[in-house]
Order: structure tokens, then sequence, then C-alpha cells
């Protein structure tokens, strides 16, 4: 089983599968029902957003005033590029070139990093000025009693988000070890292919959530 | 073809013994029964809470429960009910069971994500229990905001539970519409599949795509409670009908993520004991696939009397209507199947039938509801609570009763006993009907539902309905009581008792591990009955 170019074992299809292809569509398939899944849950925080700023325009612009665009520019460029090298990974992988894999992997993981240092600055500074959701909110020199509400929203997708990110960093560590046991191919790349999809949802609710919060207003 | 004692020949029941071996099975068969013994046991549960609460308004005044007690009872039953028996029911017991091998699989698409369900199930459940100590929960199943944001334990426990019950749901669904997708036996084309599996498809859509929206609107609940987020709570400037509009854009098609699968229970078992291929095959599967795309732009009809504009309210109130469309399609089909078919009024059948009629008067009633100016009178009165009862016990749990029947030897390998069983299934009937009709009359009248203490004149409706909660639980437990003594008999059940055409029927019962000795060929429909005669 051991190629003489790497030294890894190929892969084993399931017990229950017929043929790889086989393995290879139903993952795939799973992957991109379980995306939608994720699409509904975070489309209607969407919504709740919308309806927040149809019913609180003034709140709404008070508090994305106070969001750093530049900030959120800087997360975009993270994310973007971290999507672009995680593409990269799944070439690598269909073309079989095991460090590859995992040098665009360790790039990735990077710049998720770089995006979770910002996004702890933000908050940090959020902690600093008060501007918390809710019961915990003590904001100084704002004009519409509802700002509160703005952060809640803020702070409720950000943090959803944030879980995606350090989930998706799991997962690419997870797809990081296969590499060392299991040798990719044309036929196999399956775990390289998921987390990358599951990231292309992370960059995707982030495309949309860095106008609403950062940029509307 | 050389013949070789695998095994994966032995049935799945004999294959390995012990608890520890059925605890970490990635088998879906054994997943299915754990399943089903669950439900049924949380069924039990759930019905006992309405049956303390039914003795309870044998008159206006206090028989032996508080009004605080009672508002826990009803709640604790619809929590249970929906999120333990019916929502999970039909799809995670009978469908786990049945669908791989229907189409001729060897398992589902992910083994190890289905027993994940299975335990997200069990620890979902325990949770529910464990809020029934933590306080005293009596929000109704509904969890309206701003009362379940005054941060009771108990009811945020609820919530966990409901959420981790949701993510449950979500990878059953997932895990079957894969298994359609990826798993078919050669020459299992999509319209050669069962209608249940139609029906379990269009389950799985709904469950996949409205399942996540009930997560967030709980995730928010719980965020509103621990840190007054203020997105629900108006005291915030929040707005609680956001949060009602989050909550039915799930439970609405959760509804039909109930009731769908009984269609699917209605159509194989309808077929096989009148031995005739469905009428309109196409049309059954398809409307079970409209009613899951209908189903997510109806929600706003449970939000008439909340405050909509009265432009939104028309606009529910016309789709609404629209679901009947493919709903009597299903309706007229089955009837036209049973029209000069030689019908066999066996247990399952019997359960069908009760089906039919049942399902008839919970969908045209749900047709008066969807009238505004009549479901301002009827809102929030036992009219409504007849009507979803009609649906969610009268067909769903009907049919997954039927369903239990007609598929317990395939799943046990023992045959029960069949006059006990067709009484049991009149027993059923008379009570269920009993229980419920009287409820649409007082409801007409105005009588409103979740009220501890009732005007005179509607005791003696109570009381009807209380006597046919007596029948019902008699019925039911005698049909219980039935298939657990079929443990006991001893001649092992035929392969196909019933002469259905299924793929199921045409392996053991029970069936081998990997369900098919060898993986079968299909050369035709579900329900090829008429080949056969001529």
């Amino acid at each position: 089983m051991a190629t003489a170019s790497t030294g890894l074992p190929e892969h084993h299809v399931a017990h229950h599968f017929d043929s790889a292809d086989q393995e290879f569509d139903s993952v795939k398939t799973g992957m991109w029902l379980f995306l939608a899944s994720e699409i509904m849950m975070f489309g209607a925080l969407f919504v709740g957003a919308l309806v927040f700023m149809t019913l609180h325009p003034a709140a709404f612009r008070e508090g994305a005033h106070h969001l750093d665009w530049r900030m959120g520019a800087i997360n975009t460029f993270f994310l973007l590029t971290s999507g672009l090298t995680m593409g990269l990974a799944v070439i690598a992988a269909q073309a079989g070139q095991q460090s590859k894999v995992r040098a665009n992997i360790i790039l990735s993981l990077v710049l998720a990093s770089g995006f979770l240092v910002v996004k702890t600055i933000e908050y940090s500074l959020k902690i600093h000025h008060g501007t918390l959701p809710g019961r915990l909110w003590h904001g100084e020199g704002f004009h519409d009693p509802f700002v509160h509400v703005f952060y809640g929203f803020y702070f409720v997708m950000t943090g959803l988000h944030g879980l995606h990110v350090l989930i998706g960093m799991g997962l690419m560590i997870f797809a990081l070890i296969r590499s060392t046991k299991v040798r990719f191919n044309r036929g196999y790349f399956t775990p390289v292919e998921m987390v990358a999809l599951y990231w292309a949802l992370v960059d995707l609710v982030w495309v949309f959530l860095f106008p609403l919060l950062y940029l509307i207003g | 073809m050389i013949a070789h004692v695998h095994h994966e020949n032995i049935n799945y029941l004999k294959a390995s013994k012990g608890l520890k071996n059925w605890l970490v099975t990635v088998d879906h068969k054994r997943i299915g029964m754990m399943y089903l013994a669950s439900i049924l046991c949380f069924f039990i549960a759930g019905g006992t809470f309405a049956g303390l609460f039914r003795f309870e308004l044998w008159s206006p005044l206090k028989e032996f429960l508080t009004p605080d007690q009672y508002n826990q009872f009803f709640t604790l039953h619809g929590v249970i009910m929906v999120f333990l028996v019916v929502v999970p029911g039909i799809p995670a017991a009978l469908g786990n069971f049945i669908l791989p091998i229907q189409i001729g699989a060897k398992d589902l698409a992910f083994p190890k994500l289905n027993l994940t369900s299975l335990y997200l199930y069990w620890i979902g459940a325990a949770i529910a229990l464990y809020s029934i100590v933590a306080g005293h929960a009596d929000q109704g199943w509904t969890m309206y905001a701003p009362y379940s944001l005054s941060r009771n334990p108990a009811v945020l426990w609820m919530m966990i539970a409901a959420f981790i019950l949701g993510f449950s749901s979500i990878l059953t669904g997932l895990n079957f519409i894969v298994t359609m997708h990826n798993m078919r036996a050669p020459g299992m084309t999509w319209y050669r599949m069962p209608l249940f599996l139609w029906a379990m498809y269009a389950t799985g859509i709904m469950q996949i795509f409205a399942t996540p929206v009930l997560a967030i609107t709980l995730l928010l609940l719980l965020m509103e409670n621990f840190f007054g987020i203020g997105i629900f709570d108006p005291a915030l400037g929040g707005d609680p009908l956001l949060m009602q509009h989050f909550f039915w854009f799930y439970s609405h098609p959760a509804v039909y993520i109930i009731v769908v699968p009984g269609f699917g229970i209605a159509s194989e078992v309808i077929a096989c004991f009148s031995k005739k291929d469905i009428f309109g095959y196409r049309f059954v599967a398809y409307s079970s696939v409209a009613i899951a795309i209908i189903g997510f732009v109806v929600w706003g009809h449970h939000m008439f009397v909340a405050g909509q504009s009265e432009l939104a309210d028309s606009i529910f109130s016309f789709l609404t209507f629209f679901t009947a469309v493919p709903s009597a399609i299903k309706v007229f089909n089955w009837t036209a199947t049973l029209y000069k078919g030689s019908i066999e009024l066996r247990t399952p059948m019997l359960y069908a039938l009760q089906f039919l009629f049942n399902f008839t008067i919970g969908g045209l009633t749900g047709i008066i509801l969807a009238i505004l100016s009549v479901d301002i009178h009827l809102h929030d009165t036992y009219f409504v609570v007849s009507h979803f009862h009609y649906v969610a016990m009268g067909s769903t749990m009907i049919a997954f009763i039927a369903g239990i029947h007609y598929w317990w030897p395939k799943m046990t390998g023992k045959m029960y006993n069949e006059t006990v069983g067709q009484i049991a299934a009149i027993l059923v009937f008379i009570g269920f009907n009993v229980t419920f009709f009287v409820q649409l009359i007082m409801g007409s009248q105005g009588s409103p539902r979740r009220y501890y203490h009732y005007m005179d004149q509607f005791q003696i409706h109570h009381q009807i309905s209380t006597i046919g909660f007596v029948i019902l639980a008699s019925g039911l437990f005698l049909a219980l009581g039935n298939l657990i003594a079929s443990f006991f008999n001893k001649s092992v059940a035929p392969a196909n008792p019933w002469g259905a055409k299924t793929l199921e029927w045409q392996t053991d019962s029970p069936p081998p591990l990997y369900n098919f000795k060898e993986t079968p060929v299909v050369t035709h429909g579900p329900y090829a009955f008429e080949t056969e005669k001529a």
C-alpha cells in the first residue's frame, strides 16, 4: 500500500460504501447540506439586524459609527486571503503534493490567527468603552437610547462568527494531521476539500457581516 | 456462486451481544430500535402529563392540581410530545431502520453521525427531564418572549434541551438526504423509491433548513436571559414579535416535519393492504416536496392576532389555503388507491384508515383557521388545540403506530396477535375522536385553551373529553402490551408476511447485519402488485 514517494498509506473506503467515488460524493453532499443549514442560522441573525435597522435607524447608525472600519477591512483581507490559501491547498491535495498542502494550511492558520488578534483588540476596546450589549451596557456620550441593541447584534453575530473561525482552525489542524497520515491524490483529497468548504462559509458570512455592521451605518 | 457463511449474514439482533455492543453500535437498525424504545417511553410520559391535567379539568374547580401545577403539566406535555416524540418520531425510529433497506443500502451514509444524533437526543432528553426538577416551567412549549425572559432556570434548561435536540434532528435529516442521493442500489431510480422515502426526503429538507432558525432563536433567548442583549426584550428596546416570527419560521415547517413522515407510512400501508399500485405515484411524491416548500412561507398564520400588518395577514392567509392543495392531492390519491383494491383490514391498515379520517378533519379545520375573520374568533381556543391534535396525534402518531405494526415483523422477527391488535386499533379510533371532536365544539363556542378554571357550561365537554382519553389510553396500552407479548412468541415471522413489494420485505426478518446477503438489483416500482395478478 505504501508508495515510494511519500511513504504514506492510501485511504481505505468505509465498509458500507461501494466505491471511493460514492464515499466522496456522500461526504461532499453532506457538507453542502450542513453549510446550507449554517446559512439559515446566520440568515436569521441578518434578518433580525435588518429589522432592528428599520425600527431604529438612528441607533443603528450611531452604533455602526463607533466601529472602526479599518479594523474590519484588515480582517476582511485576512479572511479572503486565507480563503485563497485553502483553495490552493485543495489543488495541491488533488495533485498529491503533500508538503504544499501543509504549507498552504499553515498559511491559512496564520491568517486566521491574525483575524482573531484584530477581533480581540476590537472586543477589548468595546469593553473599555463600555459599549456592551443590554444589561452590561455602560457606554457614555451616546444619543440614541437603543444603541445597546446594535451592540447586542454586533456581539452575537461576530461572536458566533468568531466561534466558527475557531472551529475552522481546529478543522485545519485536523487536515494537517491527516496530511501526515494518509497520501492525498486525485481520488482522495476529502478532508482538505471539506475544510476548505467550511472555511468558505466562514469567509462568506464575514463578507456580509463587514458591510452590514461597519459600512452601511 | 459460492455460498459462504459470513458473519454479516447473521441477523442484526444476534450479530453481537450485550448492552455495550448496543451502545456503541453504528448499525442503523439497532440505532432505530433504540430510538423507538426511547420515543415510546417519552410518549407514555407526555401522555401521563396529559392524563393528569385532563382529570384536573373534570370540574371547573380544583380537583387535585394547583393552577401552578396545571400550567407546568401542560408545558411538560407540550415540550415532551413536540421535541421528544412527534418531531424525531417516525424519521428517527422507523426511518432509521427502514430507509437504508428500502433503497438497498448497507447502512446510512454516515453511521457514526447517526449514533451521534441518538446521543444528542438522549442528552437533550436528559436535560429536558432535568428541567422538571430545576424549577417550574410554565411558559408553554412555544417559549414566547418576554415571559420566557424571566431567568427561570427550568425554562433555561428547557431551551438548552430544545437546542441540542434540534441538532440531533438536523443531523438525522442530513444523513437521510445524503443516503438517498448516493447510496441507492442498482436500478433504484428516484421514481422507483417507495413513497415513504419521498416523505423522508421532504422531511429532511425541512429539518436541515428550518431547524437552524430554531437553534438561533433559542440561542438569542438564552443570551437575552443571561445578558439582556435587548433583541427580543421590549423593555430593552427589542422586538418580541421578531421572536415569534423566528419561532414559527421553524415551528410551522416543524408541523410538516411531524406530519409528512406519516404521509409516507400511509402510502406504504394503503398500497400494500389494497394490493394495488398507489394511484398517481408522482403526484403523491411531488406533493410531499410541495408541502415542504410551501410549509416555509406560511408561518405568519400563527400570528394573525399578534399585531402583524393586515397585508402580511392576508398574504399568509392566502398561502395557507394553498397548502391544502398538495394535502388534498394525497388524500384523494389514497382514496383512489383503495377503490377496487383487494382490501385486507389488518391492524396496520386499520390505523392507516384512521389516519385518513383524522387527517381529513385535521386538514379541514386548518383551512377554517386560515380564514382571517374566523381565526380571530377561534384563536387560542380549544378549536386550535383539537385541530393540531388531529394532525399531530390523530395523523402522525396514528401513522407511527401503523408503521410500528406494519414493520414489527421485520424489525423484531415476531408476529403480534392480530385480533388483539385490531381491538386496540378500534379503541384508539373511538378514544381519540371522543377526546378531541368535542374540543372542536367547545372551541367554536369560545372556550379558551390553557385555562385552569372554565365556565360551567363547558363541564360536559371536558368530561366527555376525559372519558375519551381513558378509552384512548386503554387502546394504546393494549396495543403496546400486544407488541411486547409478541417477544414471547416462539415462531419466527416470515420474510414477507403482508406480500409487500418494497425491498425491505425481500430480505430476512429480522434482516442480516448488512441488510442483504448480496446487493439487490431493482427492476420494478415499489408497488408492482398488478404485474403478478396478470
